[in-house]
């Protein structure tokens, strides 16, 4: 049987491989009284379970944070809290010894009650953590049961891992050499996708009651790129993606040889090649794939994994040390680009139909000079220590970047009084991301000194679909010719304008475009640190002319399809 | 046994952090510490219990507390919620 499945693709990479079901061991949980001299006993038998669950997390914590970081075993410091909690393994305690009932039943019970309790509140973040109780209470319960739980240190490596749902303790066990994960349900932003991104193991989520119709050991194979399984191919299909692969592989392998060359094409023409980096975790990988800059500082973490409006200070240490990494590089920093599809567990963002369309980034800014004017005071106070550009996000109009512009005049003024040194030359711009301002770009670079072109977004609002939505994935596709000739009237306007224009969405580490983008006078492409490398590469086979041509022609096309057929077939032919 | 009533000023209520820092408050003291808000009585050591009443800025939380030290406990516990657990109020 051939069959297909799709999803949404969580962490991209193709592989090929043998299924193994992970399925949580259900354990019926049975209601029994017991006597009242066996409630030493079996409140004995709950300490044993809850003192050996604590070991087992404490193990996680260690192998998570050597693997990914103590960011990522946070978590499992909150599973640890709820154990030491006296109201949840207390009360199990007092039920126990009050209502005369087994361990496994009162420890169900309670589980049960807190994550209905905390799934009841008006905090997102703490909303989040009744998964985590429940993942404690599975725990205990299995334990209290005697059962073994699956072990997935059994599974083989060159398995994909096929399961419901995966949570962090699940995915940080998986040990080396696993081929994919596939689920059922989860989300492309849960902490598994995260996780998988992390380690590079492709994934796909939310394939839905589909994935029942995979046996264990099938042959699979997975492209987390485009969130496709395919289930049991035939020998060609197989042959196909093994050489996708290994091609892939070896290509990253050929590319790192360009990381430290200066990104140039054939013919001469120097394009710079960024790093997107979403905080100072990323640095490091940037550096070692040879980024000769950041072109998307994201500055969010500060915000998001935190328990109060971050300080100027600790901005300014954050702002700091990347710049001092870069030593004299670029390093685009943008502002914070935030609103009501996230959730800070130290503000409640008005609820909002359609948090997309509505007040977030320069937006919410504005409306909140205090907040904003901290990230400007910090990042002017971090100008004296590298090559600091800042850039403004979802930039919809002229009046909006006075404003900024304005507040930002405003702190540099605060900070002259104040006998605190800023850099003179700090280059100012925008992000091109709301159709709008690609359609006005010739009027928006009179007042700025670059704009960077954000795909991801532009994508989404030009062709009014969200690709996080099954649905209409599909539609999303940021090489549709109306995207591409938005980009191209960006440029345009920017190199007419005499200002610097560059792309930080995931179109520009997109190899297949390159010369596409070359060609419509992109001066900057920045991307996902490992992708640094293969553009690098790919730039120095290319040449201006042909790419200009190449650009012309697509944007006279009527499809997606056709531009990746036409790139394709020119990208074969210009090596 | 003591016990007062003191108003939450914090403007987010009593989310996870003010929420830690009480019941870190609380833990220091070896009387039984209990907070009670809206009709409901919670152990004021346990972060789940001090989570559950979901607090609001503005809604009044009364403090028991029960003990050798109940005194102190009573008197440092209030100061810490009035002084804003950590946070500007």
């Amino acid at each position: 049987m051939d069959k297909q499945l799709h999803g949404i693709a969580a962490a991209p990479g193709v592989a090929l491989g043998t299924s193994v079901w992970w399925r949580q061991v259900e354990v019926a949980v049975v209601q029994r009284s017991i006597s009242a001299s066996a409630v030493v006993a079996e409140i004995d038998r709950l300490t044993q379970a809850v003192k050996k669950a604590a070991e087992q997390i404490e193990l996680l914590k260690e192998v998570t944070q050597t693997r990914l970081g103590k960011e990522e075993a946070a978590i499992f410091e909150a599973h640890l809290s709820f154990l030491a909690d006296p109201t949840y393994v207390g009360e199990m305690e007092n039920r126990i010894k009050n209502d005369l009932q087994n361990a496994d039943y009162v420890c169900a019970q309670v589980t049960e009650e807190m994550a209905l309790m905390l799934s009841s509140l008006p905090d997102e973040y703490l909303r989040a953590r009744s998964a985590d109780i429940q993942d404690v209470g599975h725990r205990l319960v299995l334990l209290l049961s005697g059962k073994q739980a699956f072990d997935p240190s059994l599974v083989k490596s060159g398995s994909v891992v096929i399961a419901d749902e995966l949570t962090p303790s699940d995915t940080i066990q998986l040990p080396d050499g696993i081929a994919a994960m596939v689920t059922k349900r989860g989300s492309k932003t849960g902490h598994a996708a995260i996780m998988a991104r992390t380690l590079g193991i492709p994934m796909v989520v939310g394939v839905g009651n589909g994935l029942e119709s995979i046996y264990d050991a099938d042959v699979l194979i997975v492209d987390g790129s485009a969130g496709q399984i395919v289930v049991n191919p035939d020998a060609s299909e197989q042959q196909e993606a093994t050489k996708a692969i290994a091609d892939e592989k070896e290509q990253k392998e050929r590319a790192m040889a360009f990381a430290n060359k200066l990104a140039m094409t054939k013919d001469g023409r120097r394009i710079q090649v960024f790093a997107n980096i979403g905080g100072l975790k990323d640095v490091k990988k940037a550096l070692a794939h040879g980024a000769e800059g950041v072109g998307l500082f994201r500055t969010e973490f500060l915000y998001l994994e935190n328990t109060h409006w971050p300080t100027e200070d600790e901005q300014f240490t954050a702002y700091r040390e990347v710049l001092e990494a870069f030593s004299g590089n670029p390093v685009v920093i943008r502002t914070l680009d935030i609103g009501g599809d996230k959730e800070l567990p130290y503000t409640d963002f008005a609820k909002e139909e359609n948090p997309f369309l509505g007040h977030r980034a320069i937006r919410f800014c504005l409306a909140n000079p205090d907040i904003f004017k901290t990230q400007l005071r910090a990042l002017l106070r971090a100008s004296v220590y590298g090559d600091l550009w800042i850039m403004f996000p979802m930039i919809e109009n002229v009046a909006e970047i006075l404003a900024a512009k304005e507040l930002l005049n405003e702190c540099r003024q605060e900070l002259a009084q104040e006998n605190i040194t800023v850099k003179d030359d700090i280059k100012v711009g925008i992000m091109v991301e709301i159709p709008a301002a690609a359609v006005m770009a010739d009027i928006l670079a009179k007042y700025v000194d670059f704009m960077s072109i954000g795909t991801n977004d532009l994508t989404q609002y030009t062709l009014a679909a969200d690709r996080g939505n099954e649905l209409v994935a599909p539609l999303y596709d940021a090489v549709h010719p109306a995207v591409l000739r938005l980009i191209a009237q960006t440029c345009k306007a920017a190199n007419e304008a005499g200002i610097v224009v560059g792309m930080c969405g995931e179109l520009a580490g997109d190899v297949t475009m390159t010369e596409v983008l070359l060609g419509l006078g992109l001066q900057e492409l920045s991307m996902s640190a490992s992708m640094v490398p293969v553009v690098k590469e790919r730039l120095s086979y290319l040449q201006m002319q042909p790419a200009l041509e190449v650009a012309k022609a697509v944007l006279k096309l009527e499809n997606p399809g056709q531009v990746k057929e036409y790139a394709a077939s020119h990208m074969s032919g210009s090596r | 046994m003591s016990q007062q009533t003191v108003l939450v000023q914090n403007a987010s209520g009593l989310h996870a952090r003010p929420a830690s820092t009480l019941v870190q408050s609380a833990s220091k003291y070896a009387s039984d510490v209990t907070l009670e808000s809206k009709g409901k009585s919670v152990n004021a050591k346990s972060i789940l219990g001090v989570m559950s009443l979901a607090i609001k800025m503005g809604d009044e939380v009364t403090i028991v507390t029960k003990g050798t030290d109940e005194d102190k406990a009573l008197t440092d516990i209030v100061a810490a919620i009035q002084s804003g657990l950590g946070e500007t109020v």
